[in-house]
C-alpha cells in the first residue's frame, strides 16, 4: 500500500502528465475506509512517514495545509513527513461532503482524534518495548523518548507496516493548545511553490495511457430533447471517432482535444421546442406564486403578530437576491475509464464518495465497482459541474470503451451548473416610541429541499437513474436571528419549484437571509434614529458576539451616529454601513464595516474597504483563515455589485464573463481583517461564514452615503441612478 | 497532422503538428507539449488564465491560433519563467505573499505582471490593477496579487 502511494507521490513531485491507473486490493487486503478505524485516516510506513487519509479536500483554500499542521502537531512529526491523500473513495472515509464550513470543524477534528489515538499507541507500544512506564515517555520529532532523554523509538519501527487496528478513541488524550508549536501558525501553503510555476497537476492537467477527449453538446433549451443528429455533419473533422447519443445527451469524443471542440461546434442537431422557463423580468412574481410545500418556522418568540399591531411604528421591506452561478475561472473536467467491469473517475468533485453512489446508479453499477478519485480543479465554491462532468465522463467511457477526458466550456459552466436559487424576502418590525424593537416577522420564499445530491445532467439528459429531489442547500440556515427582540417570527415558505437546477453556492442561505435581516435592521436603526451599532449591542445577549463588536468598533474606528451621513456636497459621497451574524446561531461569530464611495452621476458604487473581524474559535493557520476572510469578502463584493444570472424562456443567456461580469482588480477593495484567536475552543468553520455580512454592509454603507435603501441585488449603477432618481 | 511548425517554447526547439490552422496555440501548448502553466478558463480572450508571451509581449493562447504564429517564433509559459527550485522573481513573490487560493487564475496573474514588469520596472498600485484588470480571478485573492507584483518591482 505504502509502496503504491509513493509511487503516486512521486508520480506528482515530478509533474508527470500521466496518471498510472493503481490498482487497490479488494476485499480482505483493501485498506479500510470505516470512519471510526485509526487506519482510516492514517498510515505511519517503516521510515516514519505518515499519510493522512482526508474524505474532506482541498478545494483550492488551503485546507490540505491545516490538515497536515493538524496530523503533524497531534503526532508530533515533522510537517516535511506528513503526506495527504484525499477523497479517494478506495483510501480515504467518508468524511461527508467538502462543504458547509466543516473541513476543520468536523474533518480535521476526526484525523486530530484518530492521530491523537494513534499518538497514545505508540507510547503503548514503545512503553512495553522498552518496559518502561508511559508517564516516563513523551513523543517529539516522530519518536517516542525517555524523558530522562536517551535513545527513542521512531514511529517506524514501533508501528512497522501492520498499522493500529484500534477504533477512534474519544478519550484519547488531545495535546494542550499550550503546547501546540505547528498550529496556530501561519504555515506556508503546500501548494503554492508548484501552482505558481505550473508544476502543479490540477484536474484539467490529468492525461492516462489511451485517452481521448470529448466535448458535450446540450440541448439549446433547458428541457428539450434531442430528436435528430446529422452525424454526417463532423464526418471531414479529422480524428473524429464518435458521435455520442443516449436519449438527449449527445457528446462528440475525438482522438484530440481541438477535435473534439471542433467537432461539438460543427455537429447538426435539431432539438424539440422548449420554454418552460419564466419570464426573467417577471421572476420574483414568478416566485410569489410559486406554491409552497410547507412552511418553516425558523424561530418563534413571544406573539409577533400582535407585538406588530400594538407597535407604535411599522416597518416592511421586500428584499430579493437573484439567481447565482458558481463561476469558477476553470470549467468542470473529469476523466474516467471502465476497464474489467470497473470504473475510475478522475474528479475534482467535493464530494466523491456521494458521487461514486450517484454514478454507480446512473450506470446500474455496483457502488463497489466504481471508483472516485479527486483531483484538485478550480475554486468550486458549492456544487458547481465537476459532479456533471464526472457524470457525463462516466456514460462516454462506457459508450466508447475508452478513457475519456471531458471539458466543459465556458458557456458549458456559465448554462449548466446547478445555480443559487432566487431568494425573495418579506420583513415586517415594530418599533416602541422611545425607538427599541418590539415585534420582527420575516417570511423567505425559497425552494424546499436540503443538502443532498444535487442531479447529474447526464444522468436527467440520458433518461437513466437519477434523483429527483432538489438540493439547494440547508438554505433556511440564518433565516432566525442572533438578536433578542421580545417577538420574533420567522418563516421560510419552501417553494415547489424553482426555475434552475438549483445547488449550493458559497454561503448557501445565510448570505441571502442574513442580507435581508441585517439590510432591515439598519431600516430599524435608521428610523429610530439609533446608532447602528448601538442598537446591535442593545439586542445582542452573547457576550462572544458582544466582544467581536468591541473589535469591530475599534477595528473600523467607528463613530457612532445615525444614519444616513449628513452634509454631504459633491458628486461622490461616501458611507459606512455594518453588519454582523452567528453563523448557523451556533458557530463562528463574524462582523464587518463596509466603506463605500457612492458617485451620483454614474450610479458607480466603489467599495473601499470592507474590515472584518471574526471569531472561529480555535484558528490552526492564521494567514490561510485571512486568505479565505479576504476570498469570502472580494468574491462576495463581486456577487453584491455586478452578479445576476441571464436568461430567456429557454436557457441561462449569461454564457461568458462578458454577460455575467465579475468584480476586477480596479475594483476589489482592501480587506483589514482583525482575527480573535481562542485556541483553548473548539476550530469552527471559516471558508463560508464571512461572506455571510458582506451584502447588508454594502446596503448599509450605501444609504448611509446617499439616504437611499437598495434592496434588489445587484446593486448595478442603473440601479442606483434609478433609486438616487437621477435618472 | 497535416501541419508543422517549429517553435522555440521556453528555450528549446519544439515542433507542433496540427490539422487545424486556426487551433488555438493553447492546445499545442497542453494537449501536445504537456504543459501546465497556460490554462484553459474561457476560450474567448475574456480570463487570462491562458496567458502566455510571445516574443516577450503577453498572448492569450486560447485565441491566437497557431497558423498566427511564424516558424521559430518564441514562446514563454509559466514553465519557462522559472522552477520551484529557482523561482523567477515574481514567482517568488507570490510564495512570499502566499497570492493564491485556487491557483487556476494565477498562470496569467503571473505572466501579465511579467510583462507589466518588463515595461514599467516600478508601478504604482493603481498600474498593477490597471494592468490586470483584464485577468479575472474568482477565489478573490486581489490584494494579495497586487501585494505579490508591487514586492515583486522592489526586489
Amino acid at each position: 500500500m505504502n509502496q503504491m502511494l509513493s509511487r503516486r507521490t512521486l508520480l506528482q513531485a515530478a509533474g508527470a502528465l500521466v496518471v498510472s491507473f493503481t490498482l487497490v486490493p479488494r476485499g480482505a487486503d483493501a485498506k479500510t475506509v470505516a470512519a471510526d478505524e485509526v487506519d482510516a485516516f492514517l498510515a505511519i510506513d517503516t521510515q516514519g512517514l505518515v499519510t493522512v487519509y482526508s474524505g474532506k479536500v482541498d478545494l483550492g483554500t488551503g485546507v490540505r495545509t491545516a490538515l497536515t499542521q493538524i496530523a503533524a502537531e497531534e503526532l508530533d512529526v515533522p510537517l516535511a513527513r506528513v503526506n495527504v491523500i484525499e477523497g479517494d473513495t478506495a483510501l480515504t472515509p467518508d468524511q461527508g461532503p467538502t462543504y458547509g464550513s466543516l473541513s476543520i470543524q468536523n474533518g480535521g477534528m476526526q484525523i486530530r482524534r484518530a492521530a491523537a489515538t494513534a499518538r497514545a499507541a505508540l507510547l503503548r507500544l514503545a512503553a512495553a518495548r522498552l518496559g518502561v512506564s508511559e508517564a516516563d515517555l513523551l513523543t517529539a520529532d516522530g519518536a517516542v523518548r525517555p524523558r530522562a532523554g536517551g535513545e527513542g523509538i521512531g514511529y517506524g519501527a514501533l508501528i512497522g507496516a501492520g498499522g493500529f487496528a484500534l477504533k477512534l478513541d474519544k478519550d484519547a488524550p488531545a495535546k494542550s493548545p499550550d503546547s501546540y508549536r505547528v498550529v496556530g501558525t501561519s504555515v506556508a501553503r503546500l501548494d503554492i511553490p508548484d501552482k505558481v510555476t505550473g508544476r502543479f497537476t490540477f484536474m484539467q492537467d490529468v492525461r492516462v495511457d489511451g485517452m481521448v477527449h470529448a466535448r458535450v453538446v446540450r440541448p439549446p433549451a433547458l428541457g428539450a430533447t434531442l430528436l435528430e443528429v446529422d452525424e454526417t455533419s463532423v464526418q471531414a473533422i479529422p480524428g473524429m471517432i464518435k458521435v455520442v447519443r443516449v436519449g438527449s445527451f449527445l457528446a462528440i469524443v475525438a482522438e484530440s482535444e481541438w477535435g473534439a471542440i471542433r467537432g461539438a461546434r460543427a455537429l447538426k442537431a435539431r432539438w424539440s421546442d422548449w420554454q418552460g422557463l419564466p419570464e426573467q423580468a417577471r421572476l420574483w412574481e414568478h416566485v410569489r406564486a410559486t406554491k409552497v410545500v410547507k412552511d418553516d418556522v425558523t424561530s418563534d418568540v413571544g406573539n409577533a403578530p400582535a407585538a406588530l399591531a400594538a407597535g407604535a411604528k411599522r416597518l416592511a421591506a421586500t428584499y430579493d437576491f437573484p439567481i447565482h452561478t458558481h463561476g469558477s475561472i476553470g470549467p468542470s473536467c473529469a476523466v474516467a475509464e471502465l476497464r474489467d467491469g470497473r470504473l475510475t473517475v478522475w474528479t475534482a468533485s467535493q464530494m466523491t464518495h456521494a458521487l461514486r453512489k450517484q454514478i454507480a446508479a446512473m450506470l446500474g453499477m455496483k457502488p463497489d465497482d466504481v471508483r472516485c478519485i479527486y483531483v484538485e480543479g478550480a475554486g468550486c465554491y458549492g456544487r458547481n459541474g465537476h459532479e456533471d462532468a464526472a457524470g457525463d465522463a462516466a456514460l462516454l467511457a462506457r459508450e466508447t470503451g475508452r478513457p475519456v477526458r471531458v471539458q466543459w466550456s465556458r458557456a458549458d459552466e456559465h448554462g449548466w451548473d446547478p445555480k443559487g436559487p432566487p431568494t425573495l424576502i418579506d420583513l415586517e418590525a415594530a418599533l416602541d416610541a422611545d425607538g427599541n424593537v418590539t415585534a420582527w416577522h420575516s417570511n423567505f420564499f425559497v425552494p424546499q429541499g436540503a443538502a443532498g445530491n444535487v442531479p447529474l445532467v447526464a444522468a436527467d439528459l440520458a433518461g437513466l437513474t437519477h434523483e429527483t429531489a432538489m438540493a439547494p442547500g440547508n438554505i433556511i440556515q440564518n433565516s432566525a436571528l442572533p438578536y433578542a427582540f421580545p417577538a420574533i417570527r420567522t418563516v421560510c415558505h419552501r417553494l415547489e419549484t424553482t426555475p434552475f437546477r438549483p445547488s449550493w453556492i458559497r454561503t448557501p442561505g445565510r448570505m441571502q437571509n442574513t442580507y435581508a435581516n441585517e439590510c432591515f435592521l439598519d431600516e430599524l436603526a435608521a428610523a429610530a434614529g439609533a446608532d447602528a451599532i448601538a442598537l446591535r449591542r442593545r439586542y445582542l445577549k452573547d457576550p462572544r458576539g458582544l466582544e467581536l463588536i468591541e473589535r469591530l468598533v475599534a477595528l473600523s474606528k467607528w463613530q457612532p451616529r445615525p444614519s444616513p451621513a449628513r452634509g454631504q456636497a459633491g458628486a461622490i459621497q461616501r458611507g459606512r454601513g455594518v453588519s454582523y451574524v452567528k453563523y448557523e446561531l451556533v458557530r463562528t461569530y463574524i462582523g464587518a464595516v463596509a466603506e463605500v464611495e457612492v458617485d451620483r452621476a454614474s450610479g458607480r458604487i466603489h467599495v473601499a474597504r470592507v474590515f472584518v473581524a471574526h471569531d472561529c474559535g480555535q484558528i490552526i493557520n492564521p494567514d490561510g483563515l485571512r486568505n479565505q476572510i479576504e476570498g469570502n469578502v472580494i468574491q462576495t463584493v463581486s456577487r453584491v455589485l455586478k452578479e445576476e444570472l441571464t436568461f430567456d424562456r429557454g436557457a441561462v443567456t449569461s454564457l461568458d464573463w462578458a454577460s455575467y461580469p465579475i468584480l476586477t482588480f480596479p475594483e476589489a477593495p482592501e480587506v483589514v481583517i482583525d482575527l480573535i484567536d481562542r485556541p483553548a475552543e473548539k476550530p469552527w468553520g471559516a471558508g463560508e461564514p464571512s461572506a455571510a455580512v458582506i451584502p447588508a454592509a454594502i446596503s448599509n454603507a450605501v444609504f448611509d452615503a446617499t439616504g437611499v435603501r437598495l434592496r434588489s441585488v445587484p446593486f448595478t449603477p442603473a440601479r442606483v441612478k434609478s433609486a438616487l432618481g437621477t435618472i | 497532422m497535416a501541419n508543422t511548425l517549429a517553435l522555440r517554447v521556453n528555450g528549446r526547439d519544439v515542433e507542433v503538428h496540427f490539422d487545424d490552422p486556426d487551433m488555438p496555440l493553447l492546445y499545442a501548448l497542453r494537449d501536445e507539449l504537456g504543459l501546465h502553466g497556460p490554462r484553459f478558463g474561457c476560450g474567448l480572450g475574456q480570463c487570462g488564465a491562458c496567458t502566455v508571451h510571445v516574443d516577450g509581449k503577453p498572448a492569450r493562447a486560447c485565441i491566437t491560433p497557431v497558423s498566427a504564429l511564424a516558424a521559430g517564433q518564441s514562446v514563454l509559459t509559466l514553465e519557462g519563467l522559472g522552477t520551484p527550485e529557482r523561482p523567477h522573481k515574481i514567482q517568488q513573490a507570490f510564495i512570499d505573499e502566499q497570492a493564491v487560493q485556487c491557483g487556476y487564475c494565477i498562470n496569467g496573474m503571473i505572466m501579465q505582471s511579467a510583462a507589466l514588469l518588463e515595461t514599467q520596472p516600478s508601478p504604482s498600485e493603481s498600474d498593477i490593477r490597471a494592468a490586470l484588470a483584464q485577468n479575472l480571478c474568482r477565489c478573490g485573492t486581489h490584494q494579495r496579487i497586487v501585494r505579490a507584483v508591487a514586492r515583486a518591482a522592489r526586489a
